[in-house]
């Protein structure tokens, strides 16, 4: 399932090409003639979304976004690139882990019932512009629902496979852009995982500069393959074989994005919360969130569901159904006798201690890629990077 | 339990109005696919917009419009109560008081003298209020109006003996789980989403509005943390006071946050 950085033992990896817009098209083309349904940023009210797409044009060439705490606008870059922004309001866990999914139905049959599970073969899904912060997510994700092994407290779990995630992840076919731009909610560097993307990818593009600037240039993008299939399908595609300045303007690219980065998250920020339960500042960040849930919405590795059952009028026709829920309602500490997370303190403090230091625990790995949705897409721009460092400071004080 | 529902005994359902505008009941009658599965489930013994056929109580179940706004409806909601086994609210009049609830907040002597020619024929309270400030309520279905898949959940569940799925959480949730892009992040619009529950189906921000807030107030709403955010948007406190005052204006929370700002006029 991990897709990594090829090694030996894979004799058909070529050499890096570079494809033009008629090449991008190609790719796009070839993906949907594999019977896949190609997937990636478009242009929709206001913001870049992830949709279905069906050529080159329909990508959001020319635009960038401009993102703060809680503010998110859409603007004409300086060129006609495809991929100057960065992430948007969706993540492609809607993809691989839709906001709702059946479970099971059942119908009533004499004195007992039949219980149907969905059959459906997951869906081939091609993901066009995956960035390294979200890659990072998938492979969290694969940890929380037990797809790749690993050693945190939930270990084993890999024992009680999220069948629909594992299904919809194994077919889906991954190309990754690696970042030329970051924004200024963007903290990938600070943790790690990105701007360019270390693997997990079937194919990974990487937009040259020159499209950037006015009449520098036609668009252009370095395809560097990182699976066997992505070799096959890079193989099909009309590029030319890339150079040694095509490599070092691919890497100056990105070297530009890391040193654009917006924010950053303290070191070991895990340890420092977990002493911190008790901290003053919880108090003040509650006084602002308004526990609406937008930041576990938005978040790419965020994963808790609740179950809903429904029923036809007469009964005699059941389904259960599992949609996204977040630690931000009161419902979700529901436990019998009341909920235990009723103010919205701990409720706040569940979502980032969980995030940042105990999903250290439990999977062997932060919650948090640096992607900075949940500082953008919070209507009052609370954001975790500045609170993880007031309580830093605070101690430096103390 | 027998295969077949029609040997069990239809549940007796009634539809009471209060004071309102009738167009949560109608909610029920626009259910064009699933009425005639609805008539199938229940006996419609009260129902005044759809039939005249008037069956004495007691009710299994009844559904409560409009809000109380007269002594004589403070009279009749009693006895409905008594008469009824389970007792649903449906709609904002009914839950929070509704638009008509904005007396609340002034002189309705005032208001009687400037707007009927006899004002000695009018019999008011001075207040519209909810039906749970009079008689024990079993279910509250916010909404102005109502979202129809939500009151036939209500009626489904309350037939199968379930809890209804009717989440008390944000509109900003509803949006999220629709794809539906936030307005005010993304166009700087203001919205009530955040401190509204969900279950319109993100009607307003759909078509790149701000949510008015018609489902009234969420479970835990910050709206004072909301409010600031108005500002920060350009909206002042009148705005913000008249944001808040509208059809869940005597909604306990909308209410304070109302008065926070309508103060400092
Ligand atoms: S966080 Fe990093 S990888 Fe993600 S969009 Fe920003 S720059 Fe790109
Ligand atoms: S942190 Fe922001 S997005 Fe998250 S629940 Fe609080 S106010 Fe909503
Ligand atoms: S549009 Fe309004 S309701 Fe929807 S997420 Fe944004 S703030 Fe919340």
């Amino acid at each position: 399932m991990e897709r990594t950085a090829p090694t030996t033992g894979h004799p058909t990896i070529p050499d890096p090409v570079v494809l033009d817009r008629d090449g991008l098209d190609a790719l796009i083309d070839a993906l949907r003639g594999d019977g896949y349904t190609v997937i990636g940023p478009r242009l929709r009210d206001g913001a870049i979304v992830l949709d279905p797409v069906e050529s080159a044009d329909d990508l959001p060439w020319g635009w960038i976004d401009e993102q703060d705490g809680g503010r998110y606008r859409l603007m004409p870059g300086d060129g006609n690139a495809a991929f100057a922004h960065t992430v948007g309001p969706q993540s492609w866990k809607r993809h691989l882990y839709p906001p709702r999914q059946t479970l099971w139905t059942g119908r009533r049959d004499g004195r007992g019932f039949t219980v149907d599970t969905p059959t459906d073969p997951a869906p081939r899904q091609a993901f066009l512009g995956v960035r390294a912060c979200d890659l990072a997510a998938m492979a969290v994700q694969d940890r929380v629902f037990g797809v790749t092994p690993h050693d945190g407290r939930s270990a084993g779990q890999e024992r009680f496979t999220d069948t629909g995630y594992a299904a919809r992840r194994a077919a889906a076919f991954i190309v990754a852009v690696n970042c030329g731009r970051a924004g200024r909610t963007c903290f990938c560097d600070s943790v790690g995982t990105g701007p360019k993307a270390a693997g997990g990818y079937d194919l990974a593009l990487t937009e040259l500069p020159g499209a950037e600037l006015p009449g520098r240039g036609a668009p252009a993008f370095l395809a560097a393959a990182g699976s066997a299939a992505g070799a096959a399908l890079l193989a099909r595609l009309p590029g030319r074989p890339a150079g040694a300045e095509d490599r070092a303007a691919a890497e100056a690219a990105v070297e530009g994005a890391r040193a654009q980065m917006g924010r950053a998250m303290v070191s070991d920020a895990g340890p420092l919360l977990a002493r911190n339960l008790e901290h003053p500042r919880w108090a003040e960040v509650a006084a602002r969130c308004l526990n609406c849930a937008n930041c576990t919405m938005v978040c790419p590795t965020c994963f808790c569901t609740t179950v809903e059952d429904s029923t036809d009028l007469s009964g005699d026709h059941v389904e259960r159904w599992r949609r996204w829920d977040s630690c931000f309602t009161v419902d979700f500490s529901y436990i019998h006798g009341g909920a235990i997370r009723q103010s919205g303190l701990s409720r706040y403090r569940q979502w980032m201690t969980h995030k940042l230091s105990s999903w250290w625990e439990q999977f062997g790995t932060s919650g948090c890629t640096g992607c900075g949705r949940c500082i953008t897409w919070c209507p009052v721009g609370i954001d975790i990077t500045e609170e993880a460092r007031a309580i830093k400071d605070s101690e430096g004080r103390g | 339990m027998p295969p077949n529902h029609m040997a069990r005994k239809r549940p007796k359902l009634a539809v009471w109005k209060f004071s309102s505008c009738d167009g949560c009941q109608l909610s029920l009658l626009d259910c064009e696919d699933e009425l005639l599965a609805v008539a199938d489930a229940v006996e419609i013994a009260y129902f005044l917009e759809a039939t005249r056929v008037a069956i004495q109580g007691p009710y299994d179940v009844s559904l409560v419009e409009g809000s109380i706004g007269t002594p004589h409806d403070a009279e009749r909601i009693r006895r409905i109560r008594a008469r009824s086994k389970v007792l649903i609210t449906i709609g904002a009049c009914a839950t929070a008081g509704g638009i008509q609830a904005l007396r609340n907040f002034r002189d309705v002597d005032g208001f009687i003298r400037a707007v009927y020619a006899r004002p000695d024929f009018i019999d008011t309270l001075a207040t519209s209020t909810a039906i749970r400030d009079h008689v024990t309520v079993d279910f509250e279905l916010h909404g102005c109006p109502i979202n129809k898949a939500q009151l036939l959940e209500v009626l489904n569940a309350f037939l199968n003996g379930r809890r209804p799925v009717v989440p008390p959480h944000s509109q900003c949730i509803e949006c999220k789980l629709h794809g539906t892009v936030c307005v005010m992040v993304a166009r700087g619009v203001p919205c009530l989403g955040p401190v509204t529950q969900a279950g319109c189906g993100n009607l307003c921000p759909r078509f790149e509005r701000g949510c008015y807030g018609c489902f009234g107030p969420k479970e835990t709403p910050n709206t004072a943390a909301l409010a600031k955010q108005l500002t920060a948007l350009g909206w002042g406190d009148a705005e913000i006071a008249n944001a808040f005052r509208s059809f869940n204006a005597d909604a306990e929370e909308f209410r304070r946050e109302g008065d926070a700002h309508e103060r400092t006029e």
